[in-house]
């Protein structure tokens, strides 16, 4: 796996090495996200071979309460994304209220205030189109339970640069309009796995090492 | 699959229109948060329906309204009064009894937006008992967020939830003593103007403000590349005065961006900073 490097992001085009090993998980997640949090991140063994980056919409002010939660559920050590950081293997990261999280040209951190994008921020797009940038086809775009439609510009990009999309199943999802809407901006054809909340740290565990 | 070569000729026809705003114009973005830029711009493409970073260079280089657009799209204005509420009440704490201690204080209050937080630093500072002993420079690269700035009205509906955070700031007076409204909208008292000098200052280009007690710059280090938070940080350094206060935004940090450890934490947490004594450039 290829790690971000710090050059400053001054310099033009530096891309991932060639190699189809994926290299981070993101995940976009609204209403019930708690509970799907619980059990998609409780899933996860420690020493997963990826980073995992997390928007979960929620109050401008709320606090770390959801990043202390998170971390007694989680195999992973979970903290805030930080400014300028790069992400590591096997943390998991929750962008802050408040802020949109970019992933930068040279696959560290970036945050930003500008306006919420669909009533959101952080915006689920914003993370996936500019992950996306960087990691194109070694990128896992994962949609859970939402009642609203961020996150389906962001797997059509997902998409275009040939990375893998997983979404949980509208049936089983406590709000299902998220993630059928992220089914229908890609077709479900396009989609790589429709799963259960049980089953997608396995699939994560399965892509993360699969080529 | 998307051809991975039309995303790098996308890059490439962004550094050529950041080059040709700065050397038509001297706006100089091209140490700005690449992926910041790349977000704005490609927005701005898709709102005047263009077809490429290149179509937009065109319009930017022989129509000065496109540019003026591309440099709102470009300065993030989002701002609010009494953000981040308790950081404020450390800034009672911390900063306000040092300040007491000076005959007369100067404040550089850098990329202030539409001057929300001026306003908050003036009524802190009325309420330490520093009116009429400090000025604040307060300053933004934006020309019509500067103007917004000095006229100091804003929505009532903005000032309600602005008025919690007042409350939350650790704030002793009563919140709407502060202006006065008027059909929807609220001016902000002209005794809280009478401190502040509002001026053009872009951090890229222009110098420093000299002997400082306090700089506050809240997120717009964020919108910039390492290279250049650490040069804006040594510009900050040079223009305080020794002990004198940093403050920057509650998500960014100095880790990286003061080498020189030209600054010690006051209360890290709250991204306070103090330059050190003994430090001089
Ligand atoms: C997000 S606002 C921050 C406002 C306020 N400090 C806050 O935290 O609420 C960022 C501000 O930085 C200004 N800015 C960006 N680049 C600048 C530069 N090179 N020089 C001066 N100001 C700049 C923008 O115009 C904008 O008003």
């Amino acid at each position: 796996m290829k790690r971000a490097t710090s050059d400053g992001n001054g310099s033009a085009g530096h891309f991932p090495a060639p190699s189809q090993a994926a290299g981070l998980v993101v995940v976009g997640v609204s209403a019930g996200g708690l509970e799907a949090l619980k059990r998609v991140l409780g899933g996860l063994e420690a020493g997963f071979p990826l980073p995992v980056v997390i928007v979960q919409h929620r109050r401008s002010d709320s606090d770390s309460l959801l990043t202390r939660l998170l971390s007694n559920w989680s195999g992973l050590p979970v903290s805030e994304a930080e400014e300028k950081e790069p992400p590591l293997a096997g943390h998991a990261y929750l962008a802050p209220a408040n802020y949109h999280l970019l992933i930068e040209t040279d696959g560290c951190f970036s945050l930003t205030v500008d306006e919420p994008e669909l009533f959101a921020r952080p915006s689920i797009n914003a993370l996936f189109v500019t992950a996306s940038d960087y990691w194109g086809p070694r990128l896992i775009a994962v949609v859970l339970t939402g009642a609203n439609a961020d996150g389906s510009l962001g797997v059509q990009r997902v998409k275009a640069r040939g990375g893998r999309v997983v979404v949980q199943d509208p049936g089983e999802a406590e709000f299902p309009v998220m993630p059928s809407a992220a089914i229908a901006a890609i077709g479900i054809g396009a989609v790589d796995y429709i799963a259960r909340l049980a089953e997608i740290p396995g699939i994560l565990a399965h892509l993360a090492v699969a080529s | 699959m998307e051809e991975a070569g039309s995303l790098e000729n996308e890059k490439i026809e962004m550094d050529c229109l950041l080059e040709a705003i700065f050397r038509k114009y001297g706006y100089d973005f091209r140490s700005y948060s690449r992926s910041h830029v790349l977000r704005r711009l490609r927005r701005r493409v898709e709102i005047d329906g263009l077809l490429s970073f290149s179509e937009l260079q065109h319009r930017v280089l022989y129509d000065e309204s496109c540019l003026q657009r591309v440099l709102q799209d470009l300065s993030i204005n989002v701002t609010e009064m009494f953000r981040d509420p308790a950081f404020y009440q450390v800034i009672r704490a911390e900063v306000i009894p040092v300040l007491r201690t000076y005959p007369f204080v100067r404040i550089w209050h850098a990329g202030c937006a539409s001057g929300e937080e001026v306003y908050s630093m003036a009524i802190l500072l009325k309420e330490g008992g520093l009116e009429s002993r400090c000025r604040l420079y307060a300053t933004d690269f934006n020309e019509a967020t500067i103007e917004k700035a000095k006229d100091g009205i804003y929505s009532l509906a903005d000032i309600r939830s602005y008025t919690a955070n007042y409350q939350k700031s650790g704030g002793t007076g009563v919140f709407s003593d502060y202006y006065t409204a008027s059909y929807d909208s609220a001016i902000m008292n002209r005794e809280l103007k009478k401190d502040i000098v509002f001026a053009h200052h872009n951090l890229v280009t222009d110098g420093e403000f000299g002997e400082m007690h306090l700089i506050i710059c809240r997120n717009v280090l964020i919108y910039f590349n390492r290279d250049l938070q650490k040069r804006v940080v040594s510009l900050f350094s040079r223009s305080l005065a020794r002990g004198g206060f940093l403050w920057i935004g509650s998500k960014e940090s100095l880790r990286y961006d003061d080498p020189e450890e030209a600054f010690e934490p006051v209360v890290e947490n709250a991204r306070l900073y103090r330059k050190r004594y003994g430090t001089d450039e």
